[in-house]
């Protein structure tokens, strides 16, 4: 059967994947955010994950307000990052898991979450990110992926309870799939922060530590959020939460922290990292 | 939560229902800034391809004027007005500055402040 190793939540700011295709990890401004990133890469090279199910939102590369699914699951033999517009290099392509996408379809909605389904499905900068800052380097991804897309750009947005139940449904259909395989769960985007608006540039310290904290151990204290006070305490992007939830809604109640970093500012994000290994 | 009962947040337009409606067009040229071509067919002839995705008149001046505040106005979304803002080379920290009437020094000081 197949188990789930754990999750890894993790900021997307496309800044990033400039830095990565840059080569400043090393420079002042970047050090002590990649610095955070090396424990995981030590539990990576330990736990040694055959598949990542990766729940990101997607910022107008595959989606656009003409279909907006609000939960969308990729069922590709491979998935292509792209052009987004703004000069970010783009990553290539990841390979899919489409036999387990499939499962993982069949199960999600008979239990009641009726997710579109995508067999050609460019995945943006907070899919191949997040990739990149796992599994740094040039070689081929040691992972298949199964991205699961969120919508947080038009509103209304799922609610925190509803992402959170969404990651419990595919922690269950993830374990009872009949294959022996190590399943790391990825969640993108926050913390904190705000692009728009006379707000622009608002950051909530406080607010995302708690969150890093609740998720840890009590992650359902989180669900009661409605979207607009996570507007209010996160900023209107840090709403990005709710992939944090469902990636953490995947894992068992008992967890193990295997990192956890926070670094002010990434871009204009409070770039946050959560690495979570699940209980046996 | 209805939108109704959804406090109103100082600085903040919530892109909604509403938003989506009125800023269609404009996020749809935006939209197209994804392929290079396009952003160069932009640059190339500002007036016709705004016409081409028929903006209304205010979107247009918002554009003609680049100001983000007035393009979120009109119904743009941070998400796709930034590749808009791509083609100008304007990064997050200059879009803040822009919409907070900050220097972009001083907006990056207030994301600096923000971890202490």
């Amino acid at each position: 059967m197949a188990r789930i190793v754990g999750a890894v939540a993790t900021s997307h700011v496309p800044l990033i994947g400039k830095a990565i295709a840059c080569g400043l990890q090393a420079e002042p401004y970047w050090k002590p955010f990649f610095d955070g990133y090396r424990a995981v890469h030590e539990w990576l090279a330990v736990v040694r994950p055959d598949v990542a199910v990766i729940f990101y939102n997607d910022h107008g590369l595959n989606f656009f307000l003409d279909k907006m699914p609000t939960f969308a699951v990729g069922a590709a033999e491979q998935y292509r990052n792209a052009d987004e517009g703004w000069g970010l290099p783009a990553f290539g392509s990841f390979p899919g898991a489409p036999r387990l996408s499939w499962h993982l379809i069949e199960s999600l909605v008979a239990a009641e979450f009726d997710v579109t389904t995508c067999q050609e499905m460019l995945v943006d900068h907070a899919f191949a990110i997040p990739m990149a800052l796992l599994w740094p380097g040039s070689g081929p991804w040691p992972v298949k992926t199964v991205p699961i897309a969120i919508n947080t750009v038009q509103h209304p947005l799922p609610t925190a309870a509803r992402c959170f139940k969404l990651g419990q449904a595919v922690g269950r259909a993830l374990e009872a799939y009949d294959e022996d395989l190590k399943i790391l769960i990825v969640g993108t985007g926050g913390l904190s922060h705000q692009l728009e608006g006379t707000r622009a540039g608002f950051i909530n310290k406080d607010f995302d530590l708690m969150c890093m904290d609740k998720l840890t151990h009590d992650p359902r204290a989180l669900t009661g959020y409605s979207n607009a006070q996570l507007v209010e305490l996160a900023g209107s992007q840090g709403v990005e939460l709710l992939m944090w939830l469902a990636a953490r809604g995947a894992l068992h109640a008992s967890v193990s922290t295997i990192q956890r970093h926070y670094h002010i500012p990434i871009s204009n994000t409070a770039a946050g990292l959560l690495a979570l290994e699940n209980s046996a | 939560m209805t939108r109704q009962s959804a406090p109103l947040i100082p600085g903040t337009t919530i892109f909604d229902g509403e938003a989506a409606l009125k800023g269609y067009a404009l996020n749809r040229m935006c939209f197209s800034f994804n392929s290079a071509e396009n952003r160069a067919e932009f640059v190339r002839n500002e007036d016709a391809y705004c016409a081409r995705f028929g903006l209304d008149a205010r979107q247009r001046e918002a554009v003609r004027r680049r100001n983000v505040l007035a393009m979120i106005d009109a119904g743009g979304n941070i998400y796709y007005l930034a590749k808009l803002a791509g083609i100008f080379d304007l990064s997050v920290q200059d879009i803040g500055a822009q919409q907070t009437g900050m220097t972009v020094e001083a907006f990056k000081a207030k994301l600096l402040a923000a971890g202490k």
